[in-house]
């Protein structure tokens, strides 16, 4: 019997990638459709615009590398080596800027700083200034700060749950060998988190190149600048296709570097062993406890305390002028929840699942199709939606009957679909670190015992993949929450979300509105923050 | 597993349109909040209940495009002249005759009439692009023209949004017809040369940045200024007295002005719905909502206006400009083009 599945489940493997990897292979594609009027687009764009573009994405990414490592490190390796005040709550309270949308966070801190704004004026009044006394938030260097302050949780989380399970015994031999904790942790315990910092980094960086609500509102002319600038303004599909070619290029460097540095370790670890007096958090006392606070506490402050005050200003200035339409938010926030909860089972579900089936045929075929799964989420949403849209276009043409163009866009499949292209790559990520701690020696012991299979899969793999599928459930739910170029073209009537709420209020520079769908964002993406946080230290 | 197997359901079935009269499905860009009045009389009135779904222009025309004779809209409003042109040019919208729409719209601001005799698009109401400057440290005079924003005398002044928008886009393409492309480039480049700030954010915070001090000079869509000038937010009304507004080139061609519109779409099955619906749109009560909901202009002449703001800002009428529409829509790409070379971001 199971001999009957397999060649069926290579099969629908093969239909679910060929699915997910539709509009990167639609992207790719469009060279295809080498035409004239799209060529001379491109040619005057090589000419005059995309060097900068290039430029200035390259120096955007080099710097929220930077920002992203260096918080997520600093902090997963404060709280779960150390013990020092209120390191419980900061725990859990390190993961709340992944509920804030980066535009809305931009938006939030270019009012308040800004020239014009609250913080100049006062400055100003204080020191008895003239002109610009802070620097200018809109720019490359504003645009590094809100990326790294909104993005840093996903470096935080998966080396959280890196560190979390450190190879105890090998702490313990070294400390055994008389090595300082000093030695101890920057020697074997950060090298062991290594593929977690490279897999969290490659996601904030997709992310950033993906972005173009932060960058258009900042003024910063990115890459993704230039394939919006073609598709939208010279109308060209095509051109926009090819340029996104040069995004895939960028992310597909950035992930091969990732996978190298995942093999070039041995990061299988044993289970925890509680006894070890490694496993006990070494306590920090005086200041240097209150370094360890103040260190985590200043990327909650300013990736998530300080938004959300200035978005309470904002809704409160102009809560006398506005009738808040309280039915209408519950009626956002439905979808939003639930069509972020159907995504991320659905993804989950395939992340798992091919991740499960590279493991057992780990061809490189395979891996091809998993790598090409996992561009998915470096593509921006509108090339996505182009990507779906151009082929599902020609199906409609050719095919009148099949209302293949309804189906898309008139239901949520189109919006589902889109989403799953773009964060199965997500959950793959942190399915696929899970899955590479979990040494392939345990798979030949269960083997040897009888054990294989499906059954592998849910009895010796499920329960050792618990955290990485917590993480990767919350990631995709948040995500998808937050997500807004696909919603704003695919989903279908009256099915608003609270993303493309806040988005279109603030792009219409009312903020006091858009303060609302904000926090209501930020509320409902609490919840699985701290469920998360609550499942995690569970498992302790 | 149920509740998960209801939402699918529920999900899957929330966006199917119930195509049996008493439905209108709207694709709509006008992205503002004050049109929900709009949309809930229409309801009460006819009893038809509007399906709705929001996004830009691009987005809208990009997801027509795809979705083909399939596609369930049936009324389509867009905010941009350029974007109204595209539509119909490629081949978006059902060309419809009505009497009522043919009276209310003036000629120069719907579709010129199809082959088949019907009009692709119709005007609903207008905005003009104007100049708002620092009163104290800019003299009226230097600043009446869109050509006097690129002279020397208004270096380090200039605030305007990215080029790249739709409403820059469709000034740049009027321009380009009255200069011709060599001085409009040109014109560009002056632009690029006197701009304080490389350009940031969009309208408001143009006539932020004049009323901080950052910059003397911004260009602005008329209803975002009337907006901050009938704010109940005192910082925002302050911001609206300190700088003056000048409708550009009263003594010349006359100031550019966008036209927001409505077509049905080409596959539209609820065509009666549709029509009655942009009917609807050109009554004095809708007209009246865009201009006291949203600050703009409406079409229909001869309404009674009643926007204080916009009385204030033009002291009863002014001179815009008549240029075809399918020029500003035909020059979209030479402008950005035109853009990428002087370096206007």
């Amino acid at each position: 019997m199971m001999r009957l599945f397999r060649p069926l489940f290579r099969l629908s493997l093969w239909v679910v990638t060929f699915l997910l990897a539709m509009p990167v292979l639609t992207v790719l594609l469009s060279w295809l459709q080498w035409n004239g009027v799209s060529a001379q687009i491109l040619w005057e764009m090589s000419q005059n615009v995309l060097p900068e573009y290039v430029r200035t994405s390259v120096l955007l990414c080099a710097g929220v590398s930077l920002g992203v490592i260096s918080i997520g490190v600093v902090s997963a390796a404060l709280v779960t080596l150390f013990d020092f005040p209120l390191r419980r709550t900061l725990e859990w309270a390190l993961l709340l800027p992944l509920a804030m949308p980066a535009y809305v966070v931009a938006y939030a801190y270019t009012d308040f700083l800004q020239f014009g704004g609250p913080a100049q004026n006062t400055l100003r009044e204080w020191m008895g200034l003239q002109g610009r006394v802070l620097p200018e938030v809109r720019s490359v260097w504003g645009a590094v700060c809100v990326f790294s302050l909104v993005l840093y949780p996903y470096v935080y989380l998966l080396v959280r749950a890196a560190m979390a399970e450190r190879a105890h015994h090998l702490m313990e031999a070294a400390r055994l060998l008389g090595a300082p904790l000093r030695r101890r942790i920057l020697s074997v315990a950060l090298p062991l988190a290594r593929p977690a910092i490279a897999a969290g980094t490659a996601l904030a960086l997709m992310e950033t190149l993906a972005d173009f609500g932060v960058a258009s509102y900042f003024g910063v002319q990115t890459f993704t600048a230039g394939i919006y600038k073609a598709w939208l303004v010279m109308d060209n599909r095509i051109a926009a296709a090819q340029l996104a070619t040069g995004l895939l290029l960028a992310v597909t460097v950035l992930v091969s570097l990732e996978q190298r540095a995942q093999s070039r370790l041995r990061f299988a670890t044993g289970r925890s062993d509680a006894q070890s007096t490694e496993a006990r958090a070494h306590t920090l006392k005086g200041w240097h406890g209150l370094l360890a606070f103040g260190l985590c506490f200043v990327p909650v402050l300013l990736g998530f305390v300080l938004p959300v005050l200035l978005l309470c200003r904002a809704l409160l200035e102009s809560v006398q002028s506005m009738a808040v339409p309280w039915v209408r938010f519950v009626h956002w926030s439905l979808n939003s929840i639930v069509l972020g909860g159907v995504t991320a089972l659905l993804a989950v579900g395939l992340a798992l699942w091919l991740s499960s089936q590279a493991r057992f045929n780990g061809t490189a075929l395979t891996r091809g199709l998993l790598r090409t799964v996992g561009l998915g989420y470096a593509v921006p949403g509108a090339v996505i939606v182009v990507g779906l849209l151009l082929p599902l276009g020609w199906l409609q043409s050719v095919w009148p009957q099949s209302g293949a163009g309804y189906w898309l866009t008139a239901t949520v499949l189109g919006l589902v679909w889109a989403y799953l292209v773009r964060f199965v790559a997500v959950a793959l990520q942190s399915v696929g670190s899970g899955y590479a701690r979990i040494p392939s020696t345990l798979d030949e012991s269960a083997r040897l015992l009888g054990v294989s299979g499906w059954r592998l899969v849910t009895t010796v793999h499920a329960p050792l993949l618990r955290k990485p599928v917590a993480v990767a459930l919350l990631l995709v739910l948040v995500d998808v929450m937050k997500e807004l170029p696909a919603t704003l073209v695919l989903r279908p009537f009256n099915t608003d979300t609270l993303a493309v709420m806040a988005y279109q209020l603030a792009r219409d520079e009312r903020l006091g509105e858009a303060a609302l769908p904000s926090l209501a964002l930020v509320v409902a993406g609490l919840l699985p923050v701290i469920l998360l946080s609550r499942t995690l230290g569970r498992e302790k | 597993m149920r509740h998960w197997s209801w939402a699918i359901v529920w999900g899957l079935m929330s966006g199917v349109a119930m195509a049996q009269g008493g439905v209108l499905n709207l694709y709509s860009a006008r992205h503002y909040p004050t049109d929900e009045a709009l949309y809930s009389d229409f309801s009460k009135a006819t009893g038809i209940k509007i399906n709705r779904v929001d996004s830009d222009d691009a987005g809208i025309l990009a997801r027509l495009k795809s979705e083909g004779s399939a596609s369930p809209a049936d009324v389509i409003l867009l905010v941009d002249a350029a974007r109204l042109w595209k539509g119909e040019v490629d081949g978006l919208f059902m060309p419809v005759q009505s009497k009522i729409l043919e009276s209310a719209v003036p000629a120069q601001l719907r579709a010129k009439p199809a082959d088949t005799g019907g009009t692709a698009w119709f005007g609903l109401s207008t905005r003009a692009r104007v100049v708002v400057y620092d009163k104290l440290k800019v003299a009226r005079q230097e600043v009446d023209t869109y050509e006097k924003l690129a002279e020397p005398q208004n270096k380090g002044r200039l605030c305007i949004r990215s080029g790249s928008h739709p409403y820059n886009l469709s000034l740049f393409g009027a321009m380009t017809e009255h200069l011709g492309p060599v001085k409009t480039e040109l014109w560009l480049k002056g632009l690029v040369d006197n701009m304080a700030r490389s350009p940031k954010g969009g309208d408001t915070d143009q006539i932020k940045a004049v009323a901080s001090g950052e910059c003397a000079v911004a260009v602005t869509n008329t209803y975002y200024l009337a907006r901050l000038m009938r704010s109940s937010n005192p910082a925002e009304k302050a911001m609206a007295e300190q700088v003056g507004v000048v409708f550009p080139n009263q003594s010349s061609w006359g100031t550019h002005i966008n036209v927001a519109g409505g077509a049905v779409a080409r596959y539209s099955k609820n065509n009666d719905n549709a029509l009655k619906f942009l009917e609807y749109l050109v009554s004095p009560e809708a007209q009246n909502h865009f201009a006291n909901g949203n600050n703009e202009w409406p079409v229909v002449q001869g309404l009674k206006l009643d926007n204080p703001a916009l009385k204030a800002m033009t002291g009863g009428s002014f001179k815009s400009e008549l240029i075809p529409i399918s020029a500003v829509g035909m020059n979209q790409i030479k402008v950005q083009q035109m853009m990428d070379r002087v370096g206007f971001k």
